[in-house]
């Protein structure tokens, strides 16, 4: 228990080139995600008959929730398991959480038909357990009002310890705050629990539709693979961002935690990467693996460069302790995971009865850099006012 | 404390282990399908009747109320040339394929829903928007949808397709064995009741699948051993005879097994009875408690 830094707000100026760009792709986003809901999908997206799910699925909603493990990862090893060393990276993992799974909800709704019955799988007359999708859909709003309790603390610090105008919010803050640091191993329990369940049955989705998969992903262990490979890209998600953030706040990089927190990524890729491997002599679908296809293609570029790479890599202290090396490497496992979403969803599945091969319009890429745009920009918001980052250097008297 | 700290963790990360081995042992033996409802009804398709008349496809669409054109627009042979699939508006549709024992007399197959006995797309949507009646169909009530489509993907058959191009009110649109229409309005589906050849035979499941195997019985000249839709996918309510076969006639094989029974078993192994989520839960408490530091550690923040 050496440092006590204490997260602070970042306090720097908010509007900077980079986020008048950022600005900017939101707006484009904008104005193709208004066109989708005035004309309706097939004006602005690829999806037909044989391809009822695109980019909006397979990367908004699917490489969304996936890469949003960082928060539950980071959660339950400062928390659960009491490594409190790695205290600073809780709430930049906690916010990535939330700000990622309020986009996938958005990112749902432009791609769902009927997107004002979203609450529709919380009402118990319309339960469907059966569903695997039933199962995502409830654990995602659930883990989602987890991430909003969780937060709520650090907005209260905001109006108790660095924003006194509004004496209403002082009075509320100190009110609620107490209220929820009691229930906060409970919350933190919870989402733990809840990631692990629909990160699991994210992976069953694809499981019911065995005759249109390709055979390199269509394997009945699909929940375990997504599961892992969800608690794998946690850490290099919470390296990356923390990094790039740093970079981009002209903060120095807290290199003594990620480094560490860099020694966990091997185990945990390497299981991923144990059960990948096995699934696939078991089954011996490694004979696809020659095929030529862009299917077999995309596996092995997935494999290879978003597994066993990184996985080499991070296995070197040198790489561990560079900021270049441990950026990249973190980088290809954050990568290779959302590969893996876009390849299950999009390149693996082939339709019986093709028309055409699906690839995503303009708009649905514009919608999807729109999306993240405007996630980086409120990252980039709410560490500028909220304590989230800890600043190394800058000591504060507890 | 008894337990160390790592020994815990050793422990909790082998239960998770044995727990997931143990769903995958469970995973083994799933089951075919669902067992039909002895009142489900069907229809059984004689494809080597069919002369590409068209005629079902101007009734489903009449049937379905979507104002079709006139019947001799459906005589039209030229929508031949290409293989088609059903469309939001015609949720049944005839194709014409060459046959190999008799080149001057195509073969004409009819695709529509299923009304699969254990469907796939019941099983993907997560409002139960679509369900399986007892005397057969497979419907959809637009009310609960939400429009996600995971139906779509679903469907071994690739049947249900959706509105695209409309922004405020679209649906899931397939054929529904005129279950709006049967037994109150009339005895048989639009399509089977125009068929002049009476390529189809609407009645019981059961009885049709006698019917099926005792045709195949006493014409073996005529058509080949294999009725489609008996096993496929778990077994459907539409049944097919041929004359070649199946996979010359627009059909793909599929296992016997109906898809739900593994992605079922997974989640209700996931999930049953709430005890592996509580279980989880429980084990996770024990570890932060085990492992809070001696010095009282800190808060959460």
């Amino acid at each position: 228990m050496s440092e006590h830094h204490e997260p602070l707000p970042v306090e720097r100026k908010l509007l900077t080139p980079g986020v008048y760009v950022l600005l900017l792709l939101t707006f484009i986003g904008v104005c193709f995600a208004a066109w989708r809901f005035i004309f309706g999908l097939s004006s602005v997206t690829n999806l037909d008959q044989q391809h009822p799910w695109g980019l909006w699925i397979a990367f908004d909603v699917a490489t969304g929730v996936a890469l949003a493990a960082g928060g539950f990862t980071a959660g339950a090893l400062a928390h659960i398991f009491h490594r409190e060393h790695y205290h600073a990276i809780v709430r930049p993992a906690l916010l990535t959480a939330m700000l990622g799974y309020t986009f996938v909800g958005i990112g749902l709704m432009a791609d769902l038909g009927r997107y004002y019955n979203i609450w529709h799988p919380a009402m118990p007359w319309m339960w469907s357990p059966n569903s695997a999708l039933f199962e995502v859909g409830m654990c995602v709003m659930l883990y989602l009002t987890v991430l909003y309790l969780e937060f709520a603390p650090i907005v209260c610090e905001r109006f108790q310890k660095y924003d006194k105008r509004f004496a209403l919010l002082t009075n509320l803050s100190d009110r609620v705050y107490p209220i929820l640091n009691k229930i906060m191993p409970l919350l933190i329990i919870a989402g733990v629990v809840l990631s692990c369940a629909h990160q699991s049955s994210l992976g069953n989705l694809m499981v019911l539709v065995p005759s249109k998969m390709h055979p390199l992903w269509s394997t009945p262990i699909m929940t375990i693979l997504f599961l892992l490979s969800a608690i794998a890209v946690g850490f290099p998600m919470v390296i990356f961002e923390g990094m790039y953030a740093a970079w981009s706040l002209k903060l120095k990089p807290e290199m003594h935690i990620l480094s560490k927190l860099a020694k966990y990524i091997p185990v945990l890729l390497g299981a991923y990467l144990g059960f990948k491997i096995g699934d696939m002599a078991i089954r011996g679908s490694y004979v696809y693996l020659g095929e030529g296809s862009t299917q077999s293609t995309m596996f092995i570029i997935e494999m290879v460069f978003g597994v066993i790479v990184p996985f080499v890599m991070l296995l070197s202290a040198r790489v561990r302790n560079s900021p270049g090396w441990l950026f990249l490497a973190s980088l290809l496992v954050v990568l290779g995971v959302a590969l893996n979403r876009i390849n299950v969803f999009l390149v693996a599945f082939m339709p019986l009865y093709p028309v055409k091969s699906y690839f995503p319009a303009i708009g649905e890429i514009a919608v999807t850099i729109g999306l993240v745009s405007l996630l980086m920009f409120l990252y980039r918001v709410v560490v500028t006012y909220f304590p989230v980052i800890t600043h190394p250097g800058k000591v504060r008297a507890a | 404390m008894s337990l160390n700290r790592r020994e815990f963790i050793k422990a909790a990360g082998l239960a998770g282990i044995g727990g997931s081995a143990c769903l995958l042992g469970e995973r083994a033996q799933a089951s075919e399908a669902r067992s039909p409802s002895p009142d489900a009804m069907g229809v059984l398709v004689d494809i080597p009747k069919c002369i590409g008349c068209r005629r079902c496809e101007y009734a489903c669409q009449e049937a379905a109320g979507f104002d079709p054109p006139p019947i001799e627009t459906f005589e039209d042979k030229s929508v031949f040339e290409q293989a088609r699939r059903p469309q939001p508006r015609s949720h049944t549709v005839i194709n014409r394929y060459a046959n190999p024992q008799d080149q001057a007399n195509p073969v004409y197959n009819k695709f529509n829903c299923m009304h699969c006995v254990d469907p796939a797309c019941v099983s993907a949507c997560l409002v139960s928007a679509l369900s399986k009646q007892e005397d057969g169909p497979v419907v959809y009530d637009v009310s609960r949808c939400m429009g996600c489509r995971y139906c779509l993907v679903a469907c071994p058959f690739e049947i249900p397709t959706y509105d695209y191009d409309m922004p405020l009110k679209p649906q899931v649109r397939k054929c529904n064995l005129c279950a709006h229409l049967v037994p109150e309005v009339q005895d048989v589906p639009a399509c089977v009741k125009i068929c002049p050849q009476e390529v189809l035979t609407y009645g019981k499941r059961s009885e049709l699948l006698e019917l099926a195997h005792e045709k195949i019985v006493t014409a073996p000249d005529v058509y080949i051993d294999h009725v489609y839709g008996e096993h496929e996918a778990g077994g459907a309510s539409w049944l097919y005879l041929s004359s070649v076969p199946f996979d010359q006639v627009g059909f793909k094989h599929f296992d016997h097994k109906a898809p739900p029974r593994l992605t079922e078993k997974i989640q209700h192994a996931e999930f049953k009875y709430f005890l592996p989520p509580l279980m989880w839960f429980g084990l996770l408490g024990a570890a932060m408690w085990l492992t809070k530091p001696e010095s009282g550690g800190t808060s959460h923040e």
